[in-house]
């Protein structure tokens, strides 16, 4: 189906197979983007996307999907920071550090065990969205659709505690449930997004949208939406530089989003 | 008090947090009609006992009693919208959970700041803000009203302001107000019962009996039974946002101005 569908398109498919995946991407990226500024969890990011090396060690370990494995390992971080007491005697993004460099050092540790097995760790810090494959599509469509309803149902709750959070409590919000909720969504982003942009650039997926969406935004559905617009054309102008000039992709997407972030500055802020 | 006016109970209270007691066999008791106003210096463990009888956290020993079904409207002490969220004060009060924009405009007219549905939410000044959080919590119909140091910001005149609004509001409602302040004479004439904090309840009572009583001398010191910070003369009338909105000459009749 897809194949005819760039036939008719004049595109290669693997092309195709990119800018839906991209698309597919930035759909979920826009409003848990906006959420990770909100929050100011882009370097709780950061610790998922660090800790996905180990991820994929254990998903070959254990023979299964690398990409499970990350949303795995992330899954666990994100139980881990849930739930963690704010008087443990540490800051936030110490204890953050400590997981993010431990889990990523502890991954590149236990991949170098694995004689019988060659990892492109290429691939992994830098991503290719040019070697999409269809299955890989039909798991971003699924975590689209999954991710989208879930952040849909918890929207006014993570909102209200977004704002306030004891103030949320009291109004009968379920904050510990919301905040793992998030979190989990955010470990399935990052695990399909590091196919695309890689490790070291999955965050920017997340931040640079939302952030360019900001100054046009009056509400904060309007600037989740503005989040998925501009991460859709980041993605788009991003794979048509990468087409024109032969530049990686991945990278041309991120400098395509941060150029819009750039043109969006001329705008004053509106609300 | 009966019990159809009972809202809430804590019995023999205690929160200790690493080797600290920061609550020591605190017990109150919150009714329907009354405004009790939690008093004590800093670190005294009001914002602690607060959130024990909201449920935030546990107490270590003593329990919390609640009515069944209790409502409460918490207006929150330190609060800061972060600048990356863009937030209207009409999305705002749609957090506090289902309501009708007719009900939303209702709660802001009755507390005098009509005009800031619309408005974003950073830039609202201390006392507009106040008034947003109120209405937030008003808009849950509580039973029982809990504010955290509400006037923090405001003058003296905003603060005053502030009591005779949730004094009114206890009286047109009929709700229990639990209050925390650190200026007993600004609450004085608002306020039912005062509960002196340090820790341990160091005393109870009306508010003319508080303070004249040796245990809140010994807390505050007698400097601030003062009275002269707010009778001084006063040649015009703020409104609301601490605006001046009239040069009414009825405070010269009386040589200082009551800023009712």
């Amino acid at each position: 189906m897809l194949e005819s569908l760039a036939q008719v398109l004049g595109m290669p498919d693997f092309l195709l197979r990119a800018v839906l995946g991209g698309m597919g991407i930035a759909l979920l990226a826009g409003p848990l983007g906006c959420f990770v500024v909100w929050r100011r969890m882009a370097y709780f990011g950061e610790t998922l996307t660090h800790s996905a090396f180990l991820g994929v060690g254990l998903g070959l370990l254990l023979h299964v999907e690398p990409m499970i494995g990350v949303a795995a390992m992330g899954a666990v971080i994100a139980v881990i920071l849930a739930r963690r007491h704010p008087a443990e005697g540490l800051a936030e993004d110490t204890l953050l550090g400590l997981l993010a460099h431990s889990s990523l050092a502890l991954g590149l540790v236990l991949l170098a065990f694995m004689e019988d097995v060659r990892v492109d760790l290429f691939a992994y810090l830098f991503g290719d969205i040019l070697a999409l494959s269809a299955s890989e599509l039909l798991w971003i469509g699924l975590a689209d659709v999954l991710g989208l309803l879930l952040l849909a149902s918890m929207w006014q709750g993570l909102l209200a505690m977004t704002v306030h959070e004891s103030l949320a409590a009291v109004e009968g919000r379920r904050v510990m449930a919301l905040r793992l909720g998030f979190m989990l969504v955010l470990a399935v982003f990052v695990a399909l997004a590091m196919k695309l942009v890689g490790i070291l650039l999955t965050v920017s997926m997340l931040i640079i949208p939302a952030a360019a969406a900001r100054r046009l935004a009056r509400t904060p559905s309007q600037m989740a939406v503005g989040a998925v617009l501009a991460g859709m054309l980041a993605t788009g102008l991003g794979l048509a530089a990468s087409m024109q000039w032969d530049t990686p992709a991945g990278p041309s997407m991120v400098v395509a989003a941060a150029a819009l972030f750039v043109v969006m500055m001329i705008f004053p802020r509106r609300g | 008090m009966g019990d159809n006016n009972f809202l809430l109970r804590a019995a023999k209270v205690s929160v200790r947090r690493n080797g600290r007691t920061l609550l020591n066999a605190v017990s109150l008791s919150l009714y329907a009609g009354k405004i009790v106003t939690l008093v004590g210096p800093n670190g005294a463990g009001k914002t602690t006992l607060v959130q024990v009888l909201l449920g935030l956290i546990a107490a270590d020993e003593g329990q919390v009693k609640r009515r069944e079904g209790l409502v409460i409207g918490y207006v929150p002490q330190r609060f800061a919208v972060p600048p990356s969220l863009p937030m209207d004060v009409d999305g705002f009060l749609r957090l506090a959970g289902k309501s009708s924009l007719a009900e939303r405009r209702a709660v802001l007219q009755r507390l005098d700041v009509p005009d800031l549905q619309g408005a974003a939410l950073h830039t609202l000044s201390g006392g507009e803000l106040q008034r947003v959080l109120l209405a937030r919590a008003l808009l849950r119909i509580p039973q029982l009203l809990v504010l955290d140091e509400p006037a923090q910001g405001l003058d003296v005149h905003g603060q005053q302001e502030l009591y005779r609004l949730i004094a009114e509001l206890r009286d047109e409602s009929g709700c229990g107000v639990l209050m925390v302040s650190h200026d007993l004479h600004l609450v004085m004439a608002a306020t039912d019962q005062v509960v002196c904090l340090e820790q341990h309840v160091c005393c109870v009572g009306t508010p003319e009996a508080i303070s004249q009583h040796p245990e809140y001398l010994r807390l505050f010191g007698t400097d601030l039974r003062g009275f002269a910070l707010y009778q001084h003369h006063h040649d015009h009338v703020h409104d609301l946002h601490g605006n001046v909105v009239s040069t009414s000459s009825s405070c010269a009749s009386t040589g200082g101005c009551n800023h009712a």
